[in-house]
């Protein structure tokens, strides 16, 4: 018996030390984020003089609002175009026969593992020839299509009846109608899925907005929090520094905290990230 | 009933044949552009001398041969397999033992794993902002803790010895929940009548997770070290913000080196052959991976 209350103990601590481990760095971040300067190295968690000073002067420093619009809209439309281009995509495939059906599912194996490094420069250029350099849309169209959302729409599609469609073309429903107004209401959770992943990797991507934007008006927050926290501007003020990254984490936290199993069930299901 | 929807019902025989093609148009199109052009214009770039503003140059396998005797780049590639020797093994061996525990009868599982998985959904620029602080020489709260156990200071950041490994480890903190994730569905699909056949036999915990548990979740552990080896090679957030890839250029990571010479030098034709050469190298430690771990059992 008492083996069995070590073990027990033994198991608790472990993953105690290890809830702190990933846990206090963040608590801490957000302590000091309110702390004043001199404050902010100790390990306190809390600040004994709370200010918004921080916040305060980040805002005066850098657009950081504008870059929040900004990183909002980007992930709102790649997300929504993820879906809509996906769904079209995934129901060709999954419910339609033609000729080199195959060998579009190869192609797009094929650019799941794609490196990303190949496609960087040549994307850059296409996007110099298209003059789309600092635009909202080179920051949404090379992801608008996602190799991977088509194959989780083409899965879910496929463990629908067929009889479901037949039934809508009697009914005289196009195709368009029987993909979002018949078959969509039955694969909701494949549809958060896709949409949580998506707008989490729009969210933090950070290297294909430092090549495609210059002007800081189009930038979106990772971006502009890199550059901030590595271009010397922040070099006096950790507060500052500190602060933006609590601004940049706490929208996906939040999501987290509201979305979380369904965040962990859609990743265990698909084993990938961004 | 409008006149539309007869049209559509009575469509001809053409357009039903077209329609599939319509609709995955969007993702032809999307590779055409963004795929299959990229690829071969990379190539096409290998053999160029290009700084976009003037004229490209042909000069045949300069580049190439530029590459064999960049020592710069031969460091960086170094570099990142160094940080992949300390960061997928213990990635693989934290994770598993995680999942491990989860996996037991624990009360508050899920808070456990929400809490794992939380650095794994934050941008990477705000874990490298936050490991600055932690990791910092003189009021970083790492040395600090050190400092008050009677330790001495250690230069997380500013040994050259030492830096790359201790990005290694904050990049291992962060993706570490997923693979926790990852691990535990796979852990889960052990049938439970094995354990017990097993503990009839008199095989200890120990036995019973070396020869049953490793083998079942052998595709799991294959994932995770395809998943971290590609995510490991393509190092390049953490040491772009930390370090800027130094201290001596002890963690220029390669594609934070690619990078530079594409974006800060405006090397493009040189910049594309180095990440040609390199993504051929990661496909060849893919595949070898492969082999080496499926021959395993």
């Amino acid at each position: 018996m008492k083996k069995i209350y070590i073990k027990q103990f033994l198991m608790y601590a472990a993953l105690s030390l290890a809830v702190i481990t990933f846990i206090y760095p963040f608590l801490w971040m957000i302590g000091a984020s309110f702390a004043p300067m001199q404050e902010i190295g100790t390990m306190t968690l809390w600040p004994s003089h709370p200010t918004w000073g921080n916040f305060k002067s980040m805002l005066e420093k850098i657009p950081i609002g504008r870059s929040l619009f900004n990183s909002l809209l980007v992930a709102v439309f790649t997300t929504s175009l993820v879906i809509l281009t996906g769904s079209v995509v995934g129901y060709a495939l999954a419910k339609m026969h033609f000729r080199g059906k195959q060998l579009i599912f190869y192609i797009i194996v094929f650019t799941m593992s794609l490196p990303f490094q190949v496609t960087l420069i040549p994307n850059y250029i296409t996007m110099v020839n298209l003059h789309l350099v600092d635009t909202y849309i080179a920051l949404i169209i090379p992801f608008a299509v996602s190799a991977f959302a088509i194959l989780m729409f083409r899965q879910a599609f496929q463990g629908l009846p067929q009889a479901l469609i037949d039934a809508a073309r009697m009914d005289g429903c196009n195709e368009t109608g029987i993909i979002f107004r018949i078959l969509w209401p039955n694969i909701k959770p494949t549809i958060v899925t896709v949409a949580i992943l998506s707008f989490i990797g729009s969210w933090n991507e950070v290297l294909w907005p430092l090549i495609v934007v210059r002007n800081e008006k189009l930038m979106t927050m990772p971006q502009l929090v890199t550059l901030f926290a590595t271009g010397g501007r922040a070099d006096s003020q950790l507060g500052v520094k500190i602060a933006a990254a609590v601004l940049l984490a706490l929208p996906v936290m939040i999501a987290f905290l509201f979305f979380q199993k369904h965040f962990i069930q859609s990743m265990a299901s698909t084993g990938l990230k961004d | 009933m409008n006149a539309t929807s007869i049209i559509n019902k009575t469509g001809s025989f053409q357009k039903r044949k077209l329609l599939p093609y319509l609709l995955v148009s969007p993702y032809l199109i999307f590779v055409i552009v963004f795929v299959i052009f990229p690829v071969v214009f990379c190539f096409f770039l290998t053999f160029n001398k290009w700084n976009i503003i003037a004229p490209m140059k042909f000069i045949g396998f300069n580049n190439y041969y530029r590459l064999f005797h960049d020592r710069l780049f031969w460091k960086a590639v170094v570099n990142t397999l160094q940080f992949l020797l300390l960061h997928i093994p213990l990635q693989l061996v934290v994770s598993l033992f995680l999942a491990y525990l989860l996996n037991q009868k624990i009360r508050a599982a899920s808070f456990f794993r929400a809490s794992f998985f939380m650095p794994v959904i934050v941008s990477g620029v705000v874990v490298t902002i936050l490991w600055q602080q932690l990791l910092g020489f003189d009021s970083g709260l790492i040395n600090r803790l050190l400092m008050a156990v009677g330790m001495q200071k250690v230069g997380w950041l500013i040994n050259p010895d030492i830096a790359i490994y201790s990005i290694a480890v904050m990049a291992t903190w962060k993706n570490v929940g997923l693979y926790v994730i990852l691990f535990l569905v796979g852990l889960q699909t052990v049938p439970t009548q094995y354990y017990e056949a097993a503990k009839m036999e008199g095989a200890n915990r120990w036995q019973q997770f070396y020869h049953i548990t490793l083998p079942m979740i052998n595709p799991t552990i294959f994932m995770v070290v395809i998943l971290s080896t590609i995510g490991g090679f393509n190092l390049f957030i953490e040491p772009y913000i930390m370090t800027g890839g130094g201290p001596l250029n002890s963690t220029l990571s390669a594609v934070l080196y690619i990078y530079k010479q594409a974006f800060q030098y405006y090397n493009m034709g040189y910049s594309a052959t180095l990440g040609f050469f390199y993504d051929i190298m990661i496909m060849s430690v893919v595949v070898l991976q492969k082999k080496f771990i499926e021959k395993e059992i």
